[in-house]
């Protein structure tokens, strides 16, 4: 049904009237009667034993309520911080991973960790019983380099060569063998750039006890609040499932950043139980700089080999990837399964073979951040293209082309484990040309030149994988969850729909997507469908957001619950209108009798379910609400191509991004407007890696960029509008055909603007960020 | 310390501490949530409030310096019947996702139009938000809104 508020409509977002007037309802608005503060005490070390925390001054502070250490978790029987993902080496061993206490006990291992959690009447009192608290460490050498970090010290006792695993994917042989073949190879050194998430809403989190119900409720800034609750619950040991609720209210944002079970709010639920008064956190945003998981930080070497004509061979990918002090929720899955699974791309490569050693350092642990892996992996790949079409002397376009997987070789298997379902990747590549006009840009760079200034033009053609799935393979392959979603759809008693799914926004637009949804298929007015996420007392046991999941698991479970509506509601039309269960259709929100005039209408069969008197009772139960699990049978694959166009001013090293085109296969779009908005943030994530962005430790393991004033986050002004277009290969294998589209910008993007940095400057390589210095130096052969 | 202010057009006396900050006295003593804190370096713009006509960071005044100040915040621009022309443009332009950083981008972007003249372009209004950090939009809706509320308020 193609409506105004139907799937394919730009509808103006439900979420909007509240945020906009300063009605959201963020964690940190939400207060309790009585509630206490928590203030955590952090390390200032990198690395050190800890011989002692002296508490007494702290707990003797004015309006301090209590003082908690890790010896006080532990005296309660509080588990270590899990990972979720058990990978494994080569030889078959399982990845080592160090005991992660939420509140340190022996050792602090990143500046930042907390050693200590102090509750005050006030927040100020809190503080000041922070300040009184008294360590004694004895420092110790820190580990800060990756590169060098399996030969270093051994950080913790039960990790030698601070290895997690040592990983290996594809046919090594085979890629041998296509290297010996080679008429060309092109190598590639690559260090992909640490980050630093910086959702704008800081973590936080509020805990309360109920001590005559022996009940506890978090709310906290969770991407997924189920699997919080799971973990406190199972691994950490708070209380039972049935005695924790957890509510993820509105989120500002996550990134990947608020998926994972932090210290933090682990420290408050339980610290409430032990007060009796509910504890309220809000990290300061130099906390969410220490102690947010980063993404990225990888140091790898690529080599891809090319026959004479540019036909990819073989791709070799060694790397090395950060998984700072501890294995965060998902870190070990991050440079593996969602890393070297997808080192074919785009393209027809027949042989690959990737390894990955992931090792710890004394820095703030590493996990997923937008695009998780995939950006690692497209940059990879598509450096590797863009250096071999330049050392052999092929259009950067054409070389592509030249290895497009085609539109008639899907279902397409990779040799890195995936199945590709459909894609037609020269058209979006042809698309992206036309906007960028590329044709024209010979002329444009003759200008640039005779105006002192360079100018280039960078490709990046993309895939990756969302929507992890399906369960069975994932936890075969060391995965901890299923990776289904429930999807529950309540009609009301006049024909109102209240929909509850698993997933959760924080920004991505449920409230309107998923009404968009119910609206076109249960033909109910947009208005009157109402959308509810995020609270574990709400919706059954879920897996959140992540992935770019919601619309193509979530979305996907939500069809299936609608299609058991439809259903139900037949037989309800059929009783009530003397007809045939089959000769019943249902369209545009009214059930017909085929080939007659006798029709009923959803908010009447749905009265008739909850006031049933013309209904066959003996057969069939009252109400109309249905629930379903969806669990999908394979990844989808959003691909696309990017085009970046830049002028470089040679004497500053200032890089202009003067165009920026998005072409991308999302399958199909419930709403472009939101969909184009998603785009949009991923581009200034990627092209903020590129240029802006670097989580940089100094030597000795101290953050330097530990505020707004040290990490270039992306300004208005440092940023371009952005053309973004989209191509449509419906997905294959769930019901509505679509792929996911909040992640594309960022694992694109990156790519795109080094390669035409690079191509600017006539030059093999640029760090990232490609920062003015580093540009200039870059420029001047340096 | 008690400080007397007028917000969102109401008389207000508050009894706050003297290192208290403006952000504080409207969330805490006052409950308009509305208006967020986002940093602790007056550097990402979520707690942009208007004090005497003015786009300040809430974050970095004192309450002291409040007193007697005719302080304007989110909540007192409009409501979802009646909206600024702002307000509407970023829900028109799909300006904002999470809309953490929403509150205090209207009233820089409010501040920023009413002080422009009528003659801001994409360039202007760039540098004219430098001082607001949105993680979710890249900018580019913002930017669209704000150049249309430029031609509706």
């Amino acid at each position: 049904m193609a409506s105004e508020t139907g799937i394919g409509a730009s509808v103006k977002r439900k979420e909007d009237a509240r945020f906009i007037t300063g009605a959201g309802n963020y964690t940190d608005d939400i207060n309790a009667a009585g509630q206490t503060y928590a203030v955590f005490v952090r390390s200032p070390y990198p690395r050190a034993k800890i011989n002692g925390v002296d508490t007494a001054a702290a707990a003797a502070t004015d309006g301090v309520v209590a003082v908690f250490t890790g010896a006080d978790l532990a005296a309660d029987e509080i588990g270590d911080l899990p990972c979720g993902w058990l990978v494994k080496s080569k030889d078959g061993s399982d990845m080592v991973a160090p005991p992660h206490p939420p509140i340190a006990t022996q050792a602090v291992n990143y500046v930042g960790e907390p050693y200590a959690v102090v509750i005050g009447e006030t927040l100020e009192a809190a503080k000041n019983g922070a300040e009184a608290v008294d360590a004694d460490f004895e420092e110790l050498p820190a580990v800060v380099d990756l590169a060098t970090a399996a030969s270093a010290d051994q950080i913790h006792e039960s990790v030698p060569n601070n290895q997690a695993y040592d990983w290996e994917l594809g046919d090594k042989a085979a890629t041998d063998a296509a290297f010996d073949n080679a008429d060309h190879v092109a190598t590639v050194d690559i260090v992909n750039n640490r980050l630093i998430p910086n959702a704008i809403e800081p973590r936080a989190a509020l805990g309360e006890y109920d001590a005559a119900a022996g009940t506890y409720t978090l709310h906290t800034t969770s991407q997924n609040p189920h699997l919080e609750r799971l973990v406190l619950a199972a691994f950490v040991n708070v209380a039972p499932e049935a005695r924790l609720r957890v509510i993820s209210p509105d989120v500002g944002g996550g990134f990947g950043s608020k998926i994972f079970v932090y210290a933090e709010e682990t420290a408050v639920i339980w610290a409430a139980g032990k007060v009796r008064r509910p504890v309220k956190w809000r990290a300061e945003r130099s906390e969410s700089f220490l102690a947010d998981c980063h993404g990225r930080d990888h140091v790898t070497t690529a080599q891809l080999a090319l026959a004479q004509d540019g036909k990819f061979l073989g791709l070799r990918v060694k790397t090395k990837a950060n998984m700072g002090a501890y294995l965060s929720t998902f870190a070990s899955s991050v440079p593996t399964y969602l890393y070297g699974t997808l080192m074919a791309g785009q393209y027809t490569t027949p042989a690959i073979y990737v390894e990955v050693q992931s090792l710890y350092t004394n820095t703030a642990p590493v996990d997923a951040y937008r695009g998780a892996g995939r950006p690692e992996a497209t940059y990879v790949v598509e450096r590797c293209v863009e250096t071999a079409a330049r050392e052999m002397s092929i259009d950067p376009a054409e070389i592509r082309r030249r290895n497009f997987i085609q539109p008639g070789d899907f279902p397409y298997d990779t040799p890195v484990a995936l199945t590709y379902d459909t894609g037609d990747y020269e058209a979006s590549l042809d698309k992206a040309l036309e906007h960028i006009d590329y044709a024209g840009f010979g002329a444009r760079r003759a200008a640039s030149e005779s105006a002192g200034r360079k100018r280039g033009i960078g490709f990046s053609c993309y895939i990756e994988a969302c929507g992890l799935a399906p369960s069975q393979v994932a936890i075969s392959l060391g995965a901890g969850v299923g990776l289904f979603e429930v999807g529950e759809v309540r009609v009301d008693v006049t024909g109102s729909v209240t929909v509850v799914t698993g997933s959760h926004s924080h920004g991505q637009s449920h409230e309107t997507t998923f009404a968009q949804i119910i609206s076109d298929k249960l033909g109910v007015p947009f208005e009157n469908v109402t959308v509810l996420h995020g609270d574990t007392g709400r919706s059954d046991y879920a897996l959140g957001t992540y992935g770019s999941r919601s619309l193509a698991v979530g979305g996907s479970a939500i069809i299936s619950a609608t299609d058991k509506i439809i259903a139900k509601g037949k037989k309800i039309a059929a009783h009530i209108l003397e007809a045939q269960e089959d000769q019943m259709e249902f369209a545009d929100g009214t059930f017909t009798v085929v080939d007659s005039n006798q029709s009923i209408t959803f908010p009447e069969v749905a009265f008739a379910a909850y006031v049933p008197q013309n209904y066959p009772l003996e057969e069939l139960e009252p109400g109309l609400s249905e629930k379903a699990f969806y669990d999908p049978p394979n990844f989808t694959y959003p691909a696309g191509a990017h085009i970046c166009e830049v002028e470089v001013d040679p004497d500053t090293g200032v890089v202009d991004i003067v165009d920026f085109v998005a072409v991308d296969d999302f399958g199909h779009v419930v709403n472009p407007m939101i969909v184009e908005g998603q785009v949009h943030g991923g581009l200034a994530q990627g092209i903020g890696q590129a240029l802006l962005e670097h989580g940089v430790y100094d030597d000795t393991g101290q953050l330097l960029s530990g505020s707004y004033m040290d990490y270039t986050m992306p300004r208005a002004d440092d940023l371009p509008s952005f053309t973004v277009d989209t191509t449509v290969t419906p997905c294959t294998h769930n019901p509505l055909g679509v792929k996911g589209c909040g992640e594309a910008g960022a694992i694109g993007s990156t790519a795109a603007v080094m390669n035409a940095v690079t191509d600017a400057l006539g030059v093999a390589s640029v760090p990232m960020p490609a920062t003015p210095e580093t540009v200039w130096r870059a420029a001047r052969g340096e | 310390m008690e400080i007397t202010l007028t917000v969102n057009g109401a008389a207000k006396a508050v009894d706050v501490p003297d290192n208290a900050l403006l952000v504080d006295v409207l969330r805490e003593s006052l409950g308009l949530t509305g208006t967020h804190v986002g940093c602790d370096t007056s550097q990402c713009g979520a707690c942009v409030v208007h004090m005497n006509g003015d786009a300040v960071k809430s974050c970095t005044v004192l309450a002291g310096q409040a007193d007697g100040a005719d302080v304007t915040t989110i909540e007192g621009i409009g409501n979802p019947d009646d909206l600024h022309p702002m307000q509407e443009a970023f829900r028109d332009n799909h300006a904002l996702q999470c809309g953490f950083c929403t509150p205090g981008m209207i009233m820089s972007a409010i501040d920023l139009v009413q002080k422009g003249g009528g003659s801001l372009d994409e360039t202007a209004v760039r540098d004219g938000l430098e001082g607001n950090l949105c993680r979710c939009t890249g900018y580019h809706n913002i930017v669209k809104a704000v150049l249309a509320a430029q031609s509706s308020m």
